[in-house]
């Protein structure tokens, strides 16, 4: 049982999609129960597979499907998922989440896609399965394929929304269409030149062919998996189909979405361009050690991406909006720590996709129940929550805390790790527009304390008499907490943030267990 | 330019799959990012879909190779067909089943020791590359499901908003956008204060 372990965690959700496909035209009811215990077995699985990676001499564990092992047969005969720190760590995010939305999910799903449970929770299963097997696979070319289950599964889940939402889908069709090409035809060059889909085959082939570096089909290869991954997570340029997809989206479909899918992407880059193209061809591939043209121009584009996307979410109206615009942002952080090329900013990189994923996770479970209470997320609906639910604006804010980075939240610890490496790197660029976005996110999130604590018009405008909140008509202010169902994820979710803060050192040093082997410069100087 | 080592050559000639390749994923990327229509869009999707899949089938094209199963030299199961037509032969002969039954037995007994093998280098030579070509079975059901995805999709717009015109559609949109009020909870204002 425990060396199949990474095979159950797809088995669960996969198999559950199936029962929910099956169940959900007779007793939709069942649905929600059956998505529910397929996660918790799916989590259990990935935590025992934690176990064993953490147990094991390389700090790895390989699984080979169909019992192509690498012993009896040469490596990339089969497919092959690999279990190191990085994928592990992205995983149980991944299925973390998942689990804490499934939860969430039993009224809003209900009353949002009323009738559709069956296909909502088979999509919603099978996205899950797809995110998890992107953080889990050693096959490049599986990879793909798992993309476009992940993004499949997205487009059905986000187009049962609205009209509007089937608009807003179709962008993201062309665009994650267009994306996960870009990086199929990079596949296809790598195929070319190393003979192998095999992760690790690829890796070797290139260390082992210094000649590769100079090859226009290698550069092109790069060029095309770095296009196309940039493309699906939404890098400023390519943003165009997030904010008003997961606007529309249904509060379910944004809240499993928005914490997970740019951040998988972010981790794709991150294991193509580490172990697969290898740090020496990613990095530095030229003749000079001055670092190749990439590490050049992309710092720039992440500035650009962070100050357009915190200036674009101050311009917002709407809690649900300004928070798609500030999921833009932290990607332009991420990929920022990788393309600064330090270690520091490395560990910072990893950790923030991590501690991003658990605070957009609550972020929007809040938006969600004060949709649900409001029917608007406008900031004019926001009037005197706090005193209606005061738990639900507690974890909520706990959220917003960890986004701006106040310290016992992980969004402190990795925005750490971040700016040190931007430092150590001498990405001074960076560094201001990491900060300029951090003020911007605080006069957001300040904006919005001032919304739902006190009772001020749009143009500032008291409107309550003297006192705030406390001059709202008794109609209005009323103890009318969240439903167990929906606030209990919340509080969690809210306390995973608060816990990752905490004992953010044992997940640096797993990280840093995992990124010592790769030679990554730790000291200043570019 | 011309001559046997010129770029005309090289790209005409040596290099043809993958110019066809790069024409048909601009033409399709042209379409998906320019054209107004919805369908043409999706159209230009497929095209720049089908661009890839010419692009893996090509490379695993080689001259000469025939297509990856045993040549009848390579084969170690190379006598099968004379087990066969023995088999027949114990039908016709005697359908009693004690008799078939260990015939059918060696029969298994024999593919053990002519378990199938790996080629050497020298021998694979006549072969193409089967690999390329079975990625793309998956990538072309891929291709499918995103463009039934979208069609659907396309459909949908077309019943909320009457058009597949994308500049309609937005049109459409912000209208919308307009006209919509924000609900103001606190609809009743506090009354002014007393005394």
């Amino acid at each position: 049982m425990s060396e199949n372990s990474i095979a159950l965690i797809f088995a669960f959700p996969l198999f559950g999609a199936v029962f929910c496909a099956l169940f959900g035209r007779k007793s939709p009811n069942l649905c929600h129960p059956i998505s529910v215990a397929s996660l918790a077995g799916a989590l259990g699985a990935g935590i025992e597979t934690l176990r064993r990676v953490i147990a094991s001499e390389a700090n790895e564990v390989s699984y080979f499907f169909g019992g192509w092992n690498a012993d009896a047969y040469p490596r990339g005969v089969g497919i092959e998922f690999r279990a190191d720190y990085l994928g592990t760590l992205i995983m149980l995010v991944v299925v973390g989440v998942a689990f804490l939305v499934a939860w969430y999910s039993k009224l809003p799903v209900a009353e949002e896609t009323p009738e559709k449970e069956g296909y909502f929770y088979s999509l919603f299963l099978l996205q899950v399965t797809g995110l998890a097997g992107i953080s889990l696979t050693g096959d490049a070319f599986n990879l793909y394929v798992l993309i476009e289950v992940a993004a499949l599964t997205g487009y059905g889940l986000i187009a049962m929304g609205s009209a509007r939402a089937a608009a807003a889908t179709f962008k993201y069709v062309i665009l994650g269409t267009i994306g996960a090409s870009f990086y199929l035809l990079g596949v296809g060059y790598l195929y070319m030149k190393t003979g192998t889909l095999n992760m690790v085959g690829i890796e070797q082939f290139i260390t082992d062919n210094e000649s590769l570096a100079d090859s226009a089909a290698m550069q092109v290869a790069f060029v095309f998996v770095c296009l196309g991954v940039l493309m699906k997570m939404a890098f400023f340029p390519f943003h165009a189909w997030l904010p008003s997809a997961y606007f529309h989206a249904p509060t379910t479909t944004s809240c499993l979405l928005a914490p997970l899918v740019t951040k998988v992407m972010i981790y794709v880059m991150i294991r193509m361009l580490l172990t697969v193209f290898g740090v020496e061809f990613s990095f530095k591939n030229t003749h000079d050690d001055e670092g190749n043209i990439w590490t050049e121009v992309l710092p720039w584009l992440v500035v650009l991406a962070i100050l357009c996307a915190a200036t674009m979410a101050l311009a917002q109206r709407d809690v649900k909006k300004m928070l798609t615009y500030l999921i833009v942002a932290e990607v332009g952080y991420m990929v920022g720590g990788v393309w600064v090329y330090n270690y520091y900013g490395l560990i910072g990189s990893i950790f923030h996709i991590i501690s991003d994923a658990c605070m957009t996770l609550c972020l929007f479970l809040g938006v969600g129940i004060i949709l649900r209470k409001r029917k608007t997320t406008h900031f004019d609906g926001l009037r005197g929550l706090f005193r209606k639910m005061p738990f639900t604006m507690t974890g909520f804010f706990i959220g917003g805390f960890s986004i701006i980075g106040l310290p016992p939240t992980c969004g402190f610890f990795s925005k750490w790790y971040l700016i040190t490496g931007g430092m150590l790197a001498e990405r001074w660029e960076y560094i201001v527009a990491l900060m300029f976005s951090t003020m911007v996110m605080v006069v957001l999130f300040f904006r919005l304390i001032e919304r739902i604590h006190l009772a001020v018009t749009e143009s500032g405008e008291n409107i309550g008499h003297g006192h705030g909140d406390l001059a709202l008509p008794k109609s209005e202010t009323f103890f009318d907490e969240a439903p167990l169902s929906m606030l209990i994820p919340l509080l969690l979710s809210a306390g995973v943030v608060l816990v990752i803060g905490v004992f953010n050192q044992d997940v640096v040093n797993l990280l840093q267990d995992f990124l010592e082997p790769f030679n990554l410069p730790k000291g200043t100087g570019r | 330019m011309f001559g046997e080592e010129g770029l005309l050559n090289e790209l005409l000639v040596e290099r043809f799959n993958y110019c066809v390749y790069v024409v048909l994923l601009l033409i399709g990327l042209y379409a998906m990012i320019a054209k107004n229509n919805l369908i043409k869009k999706l159209i230009g999707m497929s095209i720049f879909q089908t661009a890839i899949i010419l692009f893996y089938v090509s490379i695993g094209v080689k001259e000469g190779a025939t297509i990856p199963i045993y040549l009848a030299e390579h084969d170690p199961h190379g006598h099968h067909a004379e087990h066969i037509v023995h088999l027949d032969e114990a039908n016709t002969i005697d359908v009693s089943e004690e008799n078939a039954t260990p015939l059918r037995l060696s029969h298994e007994q024999d593919h053990g020791h002519h378990a199938p093998r790996s080629l050497t280098d020298e021998e694979t030579l006549g072969y193409a590359n089967p690999l390329p070509h079975v990625l793309m079975l998956t990538a072309i059901v891929v291709g499918v499901a995103t463009l039934g995805v979208a069609l659907a999709l396309t459909q949908r717009i077309y019943r909320a908003y009457g058009t597949i015109e994308e500049d309609a559609v937005l049109a459409a949109i912000q209208a919308e956008d307009a006209a919509t009020v924000i609900p103001d909870v606190l609809a009743t204002k506090p009354k002014a204060k007393k005394g």
